[in-house]
């Protein structure tokens, strides 16, 4: 402390960040994250494109331009719009639910939320294959009915609604807790009916968690393997979503393919990755003031 | 629009926020809910809203029964303590809010909607900041939307929770003003919140002094001031002192000399003696009076506070002297309050 240059210069480091650590430290603790980053996401990533496009653009192509890859990615996209608007619905309801009315069993239905996220997909449509199936309570039942849910759309609709249930409820949860209902009364107080206050107010208020919540949901909605693969059965043309058709195509050892047909998928991440990021930047302020407070 | 609020109890699980209620508010009155935090104040204004509903009990607006109807029939002008503002809506859309979600037969049209919105917002001294959003308003400017929301309705009773807890003083007090000539000016019938006793006896026409549930007293800002009718008013409603004394023969007694202050009428025993500090008359020679020795001696702005230790168990009292008074010098004083209340029992 004697030394006022080495005093002088603590003190513009303090000033800096108020953080003790060494520059060292600090150093070595960025390397650590971008390395591991690098190597356990990004390096797997460009490989992936780069196997995709590894034997030219024209291959590439004719890969997705095969009529089983054709159909993958439409039953993806098929999934997709039926699981997301559905989870959308019930996401919402649920977070309403959770957050603004007091009831018995409130904490018990909050960890049920989470139970998607807790047991392993390939359980999840094990439980599906349980009730639905030739041997199950219900298949007679359904068989007489003409009804076939496993091993067909209905099924693997199922299983990604499954799935995919926890990500716009989790998401909207805090937040409309957070919010409390005084935005609420104040609308019934103005004499809005239970629609419009939802519609003017409650929605405004949750629309950007609303959104991070569906693009979320989304790209699990289109990238789920386990749960589907269980009540799938892989009838190629018919029930392969594109995450199945990329494993059969590297079983048959077309790894091009496959790759090919993956590259969709890691695109689609990547988009939803940056429309997240360009919603915050350009409505970051929004963000922040409807969130906060 | 007379306002009855009839033998209202109000629990929460177990807990009995409200014991009993019962209050009449007449129609174009500004009334104000007064008590510390808990004393059942916020309750009871959101039971009239109908934000709340009672667990026995009834309320009425006019002849009606209230209690039958929900918030939205009971067409009440609520604002809230954060004002609640529709953060993403500009103010004139959070103004004409109350008008826009009406049914369609009684709607007005936009336009209509917009001129209303604008009437109001001059009426609350806003105009001009239609377009702007709540978050680019101060926390007075907020308020008075939040006022001018509430109007915009045409309720038949004005509900205000903690109206300017959140303000600074200085606009407080500004607020305060502008809200009575808003009142006079529209002749609302009107009941706010507050856990602020000098805005409660400026502003309002009648004061429900509140304390763990139940009213313990209504009256005028006079009322409550110079005739609490109970300890807790007492103490709570400005400045007082109070000093435990005895009931015999009709008279006061601290230890075993009379203080020349009649009982009025409390039986004999033990009571506890309130007046203000600052109403009191000193006295050179004391004959029957309440003299103590001096602990302490602040100064107050314009007057003089004098702490003395009276009697055997040294209980300490209050009491304000003028600034250049003589007594102030002196190691005893004695004095006489020249307005008291006895209430019996020893009190806290």
């Amino acid at each position: 402390m004697a030394d006022p240059a080495l005093f002088a210069a603590d003190a513009a480091h303090q000033e800096a960040s108020g953080i003790t650590e060494t520059r060292l430290v600090r150093y070595v603790l960025m390397a650590i994250a971008f390395a591991f980053l690098g190597l356990f996401l990004v390096l797997p990533l460009v490989l992936v494109f780069f196997q995709a496009f590894g034997r030219g653009v024209e291959f590439f192509l004719s890969t997705l331009a095969e009529p089983d890859s054709v159909s993958a990615i439409r039953l993806t996209l098929i999934v997709a719009a039926i699981a997301v608007p559905l989870n959308l619905v019930f996401g919402v309801a649920m977070a309403w639910a959770i957050a603004k009315f007091e009831f018995k069993g409130k904490a018990f239905l909050t960890t049920l939320v989470d139970l998607p996220f807790s047991v392993s997909p390939v359980i999840s449509g094990l439980v599906y294959v349980l009730l639905f199936g030739a041997q199950s309570l219900l298949g007679p039942w359904l068989k007489a009915h003409g009804i076939t849910i496993l091993f067909a759309v209905p099924g693997i609709v199922l299983a990604t609604v499954f799935v995919t249930f926890p990500f716009v409820a989790r998401e909207l949860i805090p937040l409309m807790q957070e919010q409390g209902t005084k935005d609420e009364e104040a609308a019934i107080s103005l004499g809005a009916n239970g629609w419009q206050t939802f519609w003017y107010v409650t929605l405004p208020n949750i629309k950007w968690g609303l959104l991070y919540g569906v693009l979320l949901c989304n790209a699990r909605a289109m990238g789920e393997f386990g749960a589907v693969s269980v009540v799938s059965g892989h009838i190629r043309g018919q029930t392969n979503t594109m995450p199945l058709h990329v494993e059969i195509l590297y079983n048959d050892y077309n790894a091009a393919g496959a790759f090919a047909v993956a590259s969709l998928l890691a695109g689609l991440a990547l988009v939803t990755l940056a429309l997240k990021t360009l919603l915050e930047m350009r409505y970051g302020a929004e963000i922040a003031a409807t969130r906060g407070h | 629009m007379d306002v009855r609020v009839a033998n209202v109890r109000k629990e929460f699980d177990t807990f009995a926020a409200l014991h009993d209620v019962s209050l009449d508010i007449r129609s174009g009155e500004l009334i104000a809910l007064l008590g510390p935090s808990g004393s059942g104040k916020t309750t009871l204004l959101r039971l009239i809203a109908g934000l709340e509903q009672p667990t026995a009990g009834k309320i009425f607006f006019g002849e009606e029964d209230a209690s039958e109807r929900t918030i939205r029939e009971r067409n009440v002008g609520f604002v809230f303590q954060h004002y609640a503002l529709f953060k993403h809506m500009t103010v004139a859309d959070n103004v004409g809010f109350g008008l826009k979600v009406r049914p369609g037969a009684t709607r007005p049209s936009a336009g209509e909607i917009r001129r209303r919105a604008s009437k109001l917002l001059d009426l609350v001294q806003l105009s001009g900041l239609e377009k702007r959003y709540p978050a680019q308003l101060s926390g007075g400017q907020r308020q008075r939307v939040a006022l001018a929301r509430a109007m915009a309705i045409e309720p038949k009773v004005l509900l205000l929770d903690e109206p300017f807890g959140a303000l600074d003083a200085q606009v407080r007090r500004e607020l305060r003003r502008w809200l009575r000539e808003i009142h006079d000016a529209t002749g609302h019938t009107t009941v706010f919140v507050t856990h602020d006793q000098e805005e409660a006896l400026e502003l309002a026409d009648r004061v429900v002094v509140m304390s763990q549930g139940k009213i313990e007293q209504v009256g005028t800002a006079d009322d409550v001031y110079d005739t609490p009718n109970s300890p807790f008013v007492y103490g709570f409603i400005g400045e007082s002192s109070s000093l435990p004394v005895k009931v015999e023969d009709g008279q006061l007694w601290i230890a075993d000399r009379p203080i020349g202050l009649s009982a009025q009428g409390v039986p004999a025993g033990k009571a506890t003696l309130f007046f203000r500090p600052h109403d009191v008359d000193l006295l050179e020679e004391c004959a029957g009076c309440i003299a103590g020795t001096v602990a302490a001696s602040r100064r107050v702005a314009g007057t003089r506070r004098v702490e003395l230790e009276v009697g055997g168990q040294r209980q300490r009292v209050e009491i304000e002297l003028p600034v250049d008074h003589p007594a102030a010098q002196k190691s005893r004083v004695a004095f006489r309050p020249r307005r008291w209340k006895v209430f019996p029992g020893a009190g806290e």
